[in-house]
């Protein structure tokens, strides 16, 4: 009863917990401008169930992806197991499933315990990988402090995960008249505790149990402090993913109204009216500038970096990596969601997205290629936040290079970016 | 156009010049085989001449959304004062751009890139391609970002290149993974960004790995830069930098 009672409290705080964090992850991204997104649900449901289920776009490096899809078809089928978990620890039962599906449970057990090896064996791959230093994207060359710390963590926490629910099933298959096990795996690892007394085989079960169920919660709620929330995120932001042609970039409504305004007077009667008391923005020079998807697309990043390894201005050794804007404008989000925290929502810290994160020198490298947008597994557009920044330079800080600003100059004048006059438009036939 | 309308005629297809196209030389050769092509299978065509502008990409895609958004729309009052329906191209900034976002702006037009328009024309029969001149040889074609990323267009161009009975090699990155040859976004008309390489000349390294003889493209800003990149590997005198527009223009009678 008394270990009833603990895990209930241990699960209930784990549960609020959790909830807590997605509540201010929920605020921090509905701090960016309002969108809607809702046509097209057919087709949008069935994109999440091609890249974010069936991880389509992981595969394209099959190697990597083989690997991934193993963690993650682990993740995903083993925790069927923690729902029987919380089912024993709350009432106080072992191995409810056990009576209820009789052979069909030690089948499952099975099957899970085969996948956890494979989910070790896929940890371990990784891990190796980032310690070789190659592919430099994931390895400590390109990743540094927290975001090496936070990748090497999480395989870490998962390799012990499957090593408690191994050596949990192990014990209880040394166990004399154990009528539960052995399981397919763990009844490899039993003669290990072959001597062991019934009462320590008991205790090292029953710790190897309450480490995984505390583990899990624990992992739970450090999910929302890592790039690892990306198996949450990756589902909605796939839903809510830009379609259609990629080289459509969107409108500005309140542009064209301006410049409706300043070509047609007349159109104001017609209902193209000024806009009212909100300032209009051009660009967006802080994370409040960029719409709510934009800033779910830095919540779902998870920094593997194949945008940046196929991004032409990285690949020739420029500023620019588009997984850096991801990395920054998720980063500053949680500054100014930690000072909305601390100092209420009118505080002014005085810093931006824009200069304070990302430099001008990054944004000018891009060249609007889409090969970021491409890459991503989970459809993150980098592209459209530095399309933004951009708009912010030119439009509200009159910031654009030199040379840009004589190619504005001669598509104002002269209708083409470079110094021709119209008249020669049709010289082609002659020469 | 002005002539044509003058005179109460609507041509069939409006073909889209582009600053490019009209101004540049190396382009212009190109521009001059794409009016070829529509001359040689009797397409009723026009061509907007001085009437025609920047489509504004370049502003756009540099944060300029203003001059855009401005140009954008004396193109789209020229454009729908003509009735006109279709365009063809042969830039594919141009073509996106009036295909992608010349609608919100008021501008509803079909607009296909004269890749897609060669490959319809093979398709039909009405482009039969004399295949002596380029039969065997080995070319690879360089996905422009605009064509193919940002519309899904890869096939037309590949299909005109091997109406021509040649040798298409692929790159070690090409269609969806295509490397942009660094010329978009503006960057046609600025210097590159520190680093340590230039786009073109990695793109170009990419394409001469192949053993291509020829490079086809199939926009002149890629013509550019891969023609560049090309000299800079020392390459000119064995590697030539083609459109599609030329490879099909070469191989008609």
């Amino acid at each position: 009863m008394v270990e009833q009672i603990i895990f209930l409290a241990l699960l209930t705080l784990g549960i609020g917990l959790f909830v807590r964090s997605i509540q201010k992850i929920r605020r921090n991204i509905f701090l960016g401008r309002p969108l809607q997104i809702n046509d097209r649900k057919a087709e949008r449901w069935k994109l999440m169930g091609m890249v974010a289920l069936g991880q389509s776009k992981m595969v394209v490096r099959p190697l990597a992806g083989f690997f991934h899809i193993l963690i993650y078809a682990g993740f995903v089928l083993i925790n069927i197991e923690v729902l029987e978990i919380i089912l024993d620890g709350l009432t106080g039962s072992h191995r409810i499933f056990a009576d209820v599906f009789g052979g069909v449970y030690n089948l499952a057990i099975g099957f899970f315990e085969v996948l956890a090896v494979l989910v070790m064996l896929a940890c371990f791959v990784f891990l190796v990988r980032r310690l070789s230093g190659k592919p430099a994207r994931v390895s400590s060359i390109q990743l540094k402090g927290w975001a090496y710390t936070d990748a090497m963590l999480i395989l870490g926490i998962e390799l012990v995960l499957m090593s408690a629910l191994l050596l949990m099933n192990a014990a209880e298959g040394a166990m004399p008249h154990s009528d539960k096990a052995p399981f397919l795996v763990s009844a490899f690892i039993s003669p290990w505790f072959l001597g062991f007394s019934p009462e320590s085989l008991h205790l090292i079960e029953r710790t190897a149990w309450w480490f995984h169920a505390v583990g899990i919660l624990a992992f739970l709620n450090y999910l929302p402090f890592s790039k690892h929330f990306h198996i949450v995120l990756a589902f909605p932001n796939v839903w809510y993913s830009k379609l259609g042609a990629k080289g459509k970039f969107p409108n500005h409504e309140a542009i064209k109204k301006e410049v409706e305004l300043m070509m047609n007077p007349s159109a104001e009667a017609n209902g193209a009216q000024p806009q009212g008391d909100e300032p209009i923005k051009f660009g967006a020079k802080d994370v409040a500038d960029l719409s709510w998807k934009q800033l779910l697309d830095a919540y779902s990043c998870t920094e593997c970096g194949r945008c940046s390894s196929e991004c032409p201005a990285n690949q020739t050794g420029k500023l620019l990596s588009p997984r850096k804007i991801m990395m920054d404008t998720r980063d500053r989000l949680e500054e100014v969601g930690r000072n909305i925290d601390k100092h209420g929502s009118d505080f002014v810290d005085g810093k931006s997205l824009l200069g304070d994160y990302i430099s001008e020198e990054e944004l000018w490298a891009c060249t609007t290629c889409n090969a970021c947008t491409q890459a991503c597994p989970v459809n993150i557009d980098p592209l459209s936040i530095i399309m933004d920044l951009r708009r912010e330079l030119v439009l509200e800080q009159s910031k654009a290079p030199g040379s840009l600003t004589a190619m504005f100059n001669n598509v104002e004048n002269n209708g083409a970016p470079w110094p021709f006059s119209p008249s020669d438009r049709g010289s082609w036939r002659q020469s | 156009m002005a002539e044509l309308a003058a005179e109460g005629k609507s041509p069939d297809v409006v073909f889209w010049v582009g600053c490019a196209g009209s101004f540049d030389d190396r382009a212009k050769r190109v521009t001059k085989e794409i009016a070829r092509i529509l001359q040689h299978v009797n397409l009723n065509f026009a061509i907007l001449g001085e009437e025609e502008s920047c489509t504004g990409d370049p502003a756009k895609r540099a944060g300029n959304e203003f001059l855009f958004q401005m140009t954008a729309f004396q193109n789209i009052q020229v454009l729908n004062g003509y009735g006109v329906k279709k365009l063809v191209t042969g830039c594919p900034h141009c073509f996106n751009t009036i295909k992608n976002e010349y609608p919100d702006l008021g501008g509803h037009y079909e607009v296909i890139h004269h890749s897609t328009l060669i490959q319809g024309l093979i398709d039909e029969g009405k482009l039969r391609i004399q295949g002596g001149t380029y039969k065997g040889k080995k070319i690879t074609f360089h996905d422009s970002c605009y064509l193919g990323r940002a519309n899904g267009i890869y096939e037309a161009p590949r299909a005109a290149l091997l109406a021509l009975d040649a040798d298409l090699a692929e790159m070690k990155k090409s269609k969806s993974q295509g490397l942009c040859c660094g010329a978009g976004g503006a960057q046609m008309f600025k210097e590159a960004e520190k680093g340590n390489a230039e786009v073109n000349h990695l793109r170009a390294e990419q394409a001469l790995e192949t053993g291509a003889e020829i490079i086809a493209v199939g926009c002149p800003f890629c013509h550019t830069m891969m023609s560049d990149g090309v000299k800079h590997h020392n390459k000119e005198a064995e590697v030539r930098v083609l459109d599609i527009a030329e490879l099909i223009g070469h191989g008609l009678q």
